[in-house]
């Protein structure tokens, strides 16, 4: 149990650190790759790490997606979120090694301690849905950065409703007993 | 005959003692405005370079009289009558002055002063405030002494007399403000605690830009400042010392967020939200003693708490209407009352410090407000509007809003403004780097 919690608190920091770098989420399509991770993807075997392998953080983004996206104010899951979502339930489950945070973001739309609060609500919703598919709640965790961290910068709604989302990030967590 | 007003210390080192003295016999004239909702005509003044008493002190004699008059002037009840428009010269604090030469240029306030270096190094400031149509003095002329470092201090107390003497208000000018200072792209915004006099000097940064640093707020005497810190991974509310810029972190239930921290206006207590799953709520605790008391319990989102100045009531956003909405309950917490019914969302509320108004902003068909309203919810007045206003702080006298704007698009960045609660005199605040989330502390 202890080693439980050093690990969030270990994924915590990454998700933090992650945060801070754009690359960490390629591009909002999903396809984009990742700078750090995507490298020699498409090369043709299996690099660990790559797109390719099917545990790496890669291919948990760009074929399982790693988020959902949310309608205005609205924290809700849409039959395509949830899609989404099953598919992330699906591979928590054959990854069982790995922990998750999920981060839950906001538009700018919004005063900040609020889309603190609603981004929140993002992130929980998600949440209970992995946790009622069957993950442990203890290989979960949230947090929200409200509209702390848009992902794209337009003060449009073409980039609004890439920013209303939650987004779930994987780590190996080191519970390998 | 010497009188010691008040003992300061100031957060960059060195104490400055301010002195009193009455120069000249009291007497009120009829120079006088009141600060209405109307539109008010600037009275014209004058303020002649101060006399520098001795060569030391002639460094600072245009520099005092520069800062009285930015800060008069900054109002945008006052109005200066150019140097080069004035015929007489003050060359003598202790010279008659030369009424006929001043009332020739409308000029209806006159403000004198001199500086010296005493025998100890500290300045000495010297002022007079005149009425000059009733030909008389306005008030009693007074002495400050302190360090050469506090000089924008001496010169915003005497602004602060000024201001004092003529609108019958407590002044705003000897005061600091703490906000966020921002640089960067709006998707990978660096942000840090700064602190800074109320017109943007003796700038300082308290924090560095590793974690994201949120809406800090100050204690009701200035010596700390709340705010929320992504230092643990997740939203938690920290407290700063400010003269000693040391920092903790709140005793917050671990694990969960918490964030939008205000102080009781007894600086003993915290108000604050706390995530837990979908719901937040807002809390109080004793800072000493680190206990806690849940203030609402409704599923909806709860936050941005505020006390009412004697510290009966919390004003606070909720959306458990369906949209973010203005709510006052007592301190102890209970049923809430809604105050805000207009159209569109209300949130950030704060209690003016004279406890008769609830600032807050309002979003509403695309646009962003900053707007009062009186505590009963009645009389809503906006007074900005923007792509994005948001969080306004009282002024120590509760005459003027700062609040940050955001400009729209990709290159979007944030800044400071302020403006009367009559909606006039919107005016930038000057910071280095992108800016947000002011807290206009106590007047020194």
């Amino acid at each position: 149990m202890k080693h439980i919690s050093k690990a969030l608190m270990l994924m915590a920091v990454l998700a933090v650190s992650a945060c801070t770098n754009p690359d960490r989420f390629g591009g909002a399509g999903g396809g984009a790759g990742s700078g750090q991770y995507g490298a020699g993807a498409g090369a043709g075997g299996v690099i660990p790490g790559s797109a390719n392998d099917p545990r790496s953080t890669a291919y948990f983004q760009q074929n399982v997606g790693d988020r959902v996206l949310f309608a205005v104010d609205q924290s809700s899951l849409s039959p395509q979120a949830q899609a989404t979502l099953d598919g992330q339930v699906q591979w928590l489950q054959t990854n069982s090694d790995y922990l998750a945070v999920i981060e839950g973001h906001a538009d700018e739309q919004g005063t900040r301690e609020y889309n603190l609060a609603l981004g929140a609500r993002r992130a929980n919703s998600v949440m209970e849905y992995l946790i009622a598919r069957g993950i442990p709640a203890s290989r979960l965790k949230f947090v929200s950065y409200g509209k702390e961290r848009p992902i794209a910068i337009c003060s449009e709604e073409s980039c609004y409703n890439q920013n209303r989302r939650a987004v779930t990030i994987i780590s190996a967590g080191g519970l390998t007993s | 005959m010497r009188q010691i007003l008040t003992g300061v210390t100031l957060a960059a080192a060195a104490a400055m003692t301010l002195l009193a003295a009455p120069v000249a016999m009291a007497q009120n004239g009829p120079l006088r405005i009141t600060i209405t909702e109307g539109v008010i005509e600037p009275i014209p003044y004058a303020v002649p370079s101060f006399v520098a008493e001795s060569a030391a002190a002639q460094s600072y004699a245009d520099q005092l009289s520069r800062v009285v008059a930015d800060d008069l002037s900054g109002t945008g009840l006052f109005r200066e009558i150019p140097r080069d428009a004035q015929i007489s010269t003050i060359t003598s604090f202790q010279s008659p002055v030369q009424f006929a030469d001043w009332k020739a240029i409308n000029a209806q306030a006159l403000i004198t002063g001199a500086v010296d270096v005493n025998s100890s190094g500290q300045l000495v400031v010297k002022f007079r405030v005149y009425d000059v149509f009733a030909g008389a003095e306005l008030g009693e002329g007074m002495q400050f002494a302190g360090t050469a470092d506090g000089v924008r201090r001496m010169a915003h107390k005497v602004a602060d007399q000024v201001y004092s003497r003529i609108t019958g208000e407590t002044g705003y000018f000897d005061s600091r403000v703490v906000y966020v200072s921002e640089t960067g792209p709006k998707d990978r915004r660096a942000k840090r605690l700064a602190i800074m006099d109320y017109d943007g000097a003796n700038l300082q940064y308290l924090t560095d830009s590793r974690s994201i640093v949120l809406a800090p707020r100050f204690s009701p005497n200035g010596d700390r400042v709340l705010y929320t810190s992504y230092e643990t991974g997740e939203p938690r509310v920290h407290v700063l010392n400010v003269g000693a810029v040391q920092s903790r972190i709140l005793p917050t239930a671990s694990g969960l967020m918490s964030f939008a921290p205000r102080f009781s206006p007894d600086g003993r207590s915290v108000v604050y939200s706390v995530t837990r799953g979908a719901n937040t709520d807002i809390f109080r605790m004793d800072i000493a003693s680190g206990s806690t008391t849940q203030l609402t319990t409704a599923p909806s989102i709860e936050t941005g708490p505020s006390f009412s100045p004697d510290g009966s009531r919390i004003v606070f956003e909720s959306d458990r209407s369906g949209t973010q909405q203005l709510y006052i309950m007592s301190a102890n917490g209970g049923e809430p009352q809604r105050i805000s019914f207009g159209a569109g969302r209300y949130g950030t509320p704060v209690w003016s410090p004279r406890g008769d108004l609830i600032a807050f902003t309002k979003q509403n068909a695309g646009r962003f407000h900053i707007g009062v309203m009186r505590v009963d919810g009645s009389e809503e007045r906006l007074l900005t509007a923007s792509f994005l206003d948001e969080g306004p702080t009282w002024a120590p006298n509760g005459r003027v809003l700062m609040f940050m704007r955001e400009t729209q698009g990709a290159q979007g960045a944030s800044s400071l403004y302020s403006v009367d609660i009559s909606g006039r005199n919107l005016k930038r605040v000057p910071t280095p780097e992108g800016a947000s989330d002011p807290s206009w502390g106590p007047l020194q």
